[in-house]
């Protein structure tokens, strides 16, 4: 009898399966629970850690990066669709971003009457940190969001809905329409097939897939969850839908090693950011803009370029860079000279608000001040690049091309869905719904925004089980055997060679899944352009970077588990496998260099407005194992 | 070393199946040894510092020590998550302490009313209308381009 033998299979058979727990995932259970019992369905979830606490919000944020505040006429969606053009460089897909902008209001009142304490002013308005952005005291944001979508799902009489601790692995695929997903238990042995009649992949976006800059007991501490792991794009590419922007990674500027955030230093203490000789480099190398224009030229000024502009300084030996909070404080106290009671009273305040920027989102940087002696009014404090990550929010935009909603998808990309029939953020496999880090091009929806378009998606994929009058899927005994057998290899193959060897870990018929990773990162890290590369790469390398991924995917076969655990860890690392080798593609199709400071091709290394001001989209085909690469035309909506 | 567990405190959850840290762990790293009755971090360098073993503990028996690789020696943060708030206890380097208060939440646990007291304007299933709006917007009607 082998190990896989011991494993109970599970059948569950359901409506609408959603897989994953963040913000997205929430959003998508409030409003699928809603709708599916006016309609007599079933909603099942399915999540590898605890609700509670899953997903990018699991430690709680400081402040909610997106409100539009339309309602009252701070804004108009058009502004933020313009807003997201600019800082991706032209590239996004604006129908996706102005329905998330839509919809964002309406989730952050939700927030705050669920309990979420948003800051208010003397007249009872949000408290904005930027434009955009308002404050919080969000230490429980997740477990605030995650509460209301389950108490949406017992108040629609939903039973039995919920399976934590269960990692869905593989999409279940049926004449190219999506019919679930199989997977197991991390708790005890069990194999689990999940059928459905349409799916919602959101388990977010992908971490260590480069090399992080922390390698020895720091990492884990990447400034996105380590515990994303390229599972929405692994599952989406291996259904064979359609990617969009997957050569867009994501790499935040925040206070070093601890990747803090720096919002409340630039934006209520007003801080600069200098190398160490004291210059400005958004000022010294202000002239270098106009060579990325339009996009160098107007304001906000994008990520990528006030990162590459800091790049440069450290790769011309002017680093370390520092936010400069001495400076920041001093200028404080100059405005107060004549009033050193209400000094104390503004720093007090200042200081509250600084700290809790760390304590409720990277309480390892207040370790790390505390470690440090740091008094930021003594001393400035380094700032750096992180490694690279993957995300459908924030100022990423990898993910899957989605369907837009009917009042507002331009007919080019509508075209894309005739097929297999328009509804909203549905992927071009038919079934197979994403949202949140999931989904493509749509970027700057940050928590709130994915828990809006998670329940845009909620919504959607109930009314297509309706509106297609979808039938029950079905799969044989034999495809679940195969299924299993796949799933459980690891563990079968540790049982068989691992008591060979005096090392669990050291055998020369497998590999664990620890040491997969660092090859994946080492080969991602020096040929991909991570940070040990300075995020500069070629063909040649890319190339070379193929090569050594495909020997890598080759080995793949032997990765080995001896729990469940390290199972979680296998089938994790190659998801991010996958991930990679879709990011690599992505870099080598598209011959310019249009995001610096995210990635630079040092062979195209400039911006070209006539042959790339479009989207690099890419399906991958499993029953051939072609990945078919090509351009599609950006529509400006406003 | 990110989070690890206060032997002498740690009382395995007292025999149940599952500890609270396992349960609440997003990374699946918390453990029960069985033998011991104690928890413990079986992968350190893969550990977020996401403080919820620490937040959740029944017995406060789990504490971060920061990251051994960039950290400096002696800092300790500690919270104590009530219902309401959470109050933090920064201990420097130096000896130094400070503290901090900070609101979690303002309704009480487990009582988020899902609708929030908006009316949904739809039955139709087709229309981009979500559950409680558009008057959860804050505007009359929800906007679309005109076409």
């Amino acid at each position: 009898m082998s190990i896989a033998d011991t494993f109970e299979t599970v059948v569950v058979n359901t409506d609408l399966l959603i897989v994953g727990g963040g913000m997205s995932a929430c959003g998508a259970t409030f409003e699928a629970a809603y709708w599916a019992a006016k309609n007599g369905l079933k909603v099942t979830v399915v999540d590898k850690a605890a609700m509670d606490r899953s997903g990018a919000v699991a430690m709680g944020l400081s402040a909610i990066n997106q409100y539009i505040g339309y309602g009252k006429g701070k804004n108009s969606l058009e502004d933020y669709v313009k807003y997201v053009r600019q800082d991706l460089m032209g590239i996004s897909r604006e129908d996706l971003v102005y329905d998330i902008a839509r919809h964002v209001d309406s989730t952050v009142h939700l927030f705050e009457k669920w309990g979420l304490p948003i800051w208010k002013d003397e007249k009872g308005e949000y408290v904005n940190e930027g434009r955009w952005q308002i404050m919080i005291n969000g230490e429980s944001y997740k477990v605030i969001v995650a509460e209301a979508a389950k108490n949406a799902m017992n108040e629609a009489g939903n039973k039995d809905w919920l399976y934590e601790r269960v990692f869905i692995a593989e999409p279940l695929m049926d004449g190219g329409k999506c019919i679930g997903g199989v997977g197991f238990s991390v708790r005890e042995n069990k194999f689990y097939v999940f059928l459905a009649k349409a799916t919602i992949a959101a388990m977010g976006g992908a971490v260590h897939v480069f090399r992080p800059r922390s390698v020895g007991e720091g990492l884990g501490r990447a400034w996105y969850p380590p515990w994303n792991s390229g599972s929405t794009a692994y599952f989406t590419i291996k259904a064979g839908a359609e990617m969009t922007c997957q050569e867009v990674r994501f790499i935040p500027v925040r206070f070093k090693d601890g990747y803090g955030p720096v919002g409340a230093w630039f934006l209520l203490f007003k801080s600069r950011a200098t190398n160490a000789l004291g210059e400005e480099y958004m000022v010294t190398r202000a002239g270098e803009l106009p060579k990325w224009a339009p996009y160098g030229m107007a304001k906000p000024i994008p990520a990528n370029l006030r990162n590459w502009l800091g790049m440069e300084d450290i790769y011309a030996g002017k680093g370390p860079i520092y936010m400069q909070t001495a400076e920041a404080i001093a200028n404080i106290a100059a405005k107060y000279k004549d009033d050193p009671k209400a000094f104390k009273k503004k720093m007090k305040e200042l200081e509250a608000e600084a700290w809790e920027d760390f304590l409720d989102m990277t309480i390892s940087q207040a370790i790390l001040w505390a470690g440090m002696d740091i008094q930021p009014e003594e001393k400035p404090s380094e700032i750096a690049p992180a490694e690279p990550y993957f995300i459908g929010s924030h100022s990423g935009a990898s993910g899957a091309w989605v369907c837009g909603a009917p009042d507002l998808m331009p007919a080019e990309y509508a075209k894309d869905w005739e097929k297999v029939g328009k509804y909203t953020n549905m992927t071009t496999v038919r079934g197979l719904f994403t949202c949140g880090d999931g989904s493509g091009a749509s970027s700057h929806k940050f928590s709130s925004g994915s828990h809006a378009e998670g329940r845009v998606t909620g919504k959607s994929a109930i009314n297509f089980i309706v509106a297609e009058k979808i039938a029950a899927p079905t799969l044989d005994a034999a495809a679940i055997a195969k299924y299993k057998e796949m799933m459980l290899a690891p563990m079968v193959l540790f049982e068989q060679f691992g008591p060979m060897s005096s090392d669990p870990d050291i055998n020369p018929n497998f590999m664990k899944p620890k040491m997969f990773m660092f090859r994946l990162q080492k080969i991602m890290d020096e040929y991909v352009g991570g940070v040990g590369s300075q995020f500069t790469t070629n063909k040649q390398l890319l190339d070379r970077g193929l090569e050594l991924l495909g020997l890598l995917k080759e080995d793949s076969a032997k990765l080995a588990a001896s729990d469940l655990h390290e199972l979680l860890r296998v089938w994790e690392n190659t998801h991010r496998m996958w991930i990679a080798e879709s990011h690599l593609r992505h870099v080598m199709f598209r011959e310019e260099s249009r995001w610096p400071g995210y990635y630079f091709r040092a062979d195209f290394p400039d911006m070209d407005e006539a042959n790339w001001k479009c989207f690099a989209n890419s399906v991958y085909d499993a029953a051939t194992n072609v990945w078919t690469m090509k351009k599609v035309p950006v529509v400006n909506i406003c | 070393m990110p989070s690890y567990v206060i032997l002498e405190k740690c009382d395995g959850c007292k025999g149940q199946d599952k500890t609270a840290c396992m349960y609440i762990c997003p990374q699946d790293l918390m453990v029960l040894d069985k033998e011991k009755m104690k928890g413990f971090n079986r992968a350190p360098e893969m550990c977020w510092e996401c403080y919820n073993c620490v937040k959740i503990c029944p017995q406060q028996a789990i504490d971060v020590r920061g990251y051994a690789d960039f950290v400096p020696m002696g800092a300790s943060v500690v919270p104590l998550r009530g219902s309401q708030d959470i109050m933090w206890t920064v201990k420097f380097r130096s000896g130094q302490v400070k503290r901090f208060k900070f609101p979690i939440r303002t309704t009480a646990e487990g009582m988020a009313v899902p609708a929030g007291g908006f009316e949904t304007g739809t039955d139709d299933l087709a229309s981009p209308v979500l559950r409680t709006e558009p008057t959860s917007t804050g505007q009359a009607t929800l906007p679309t381009l005109q076409k």
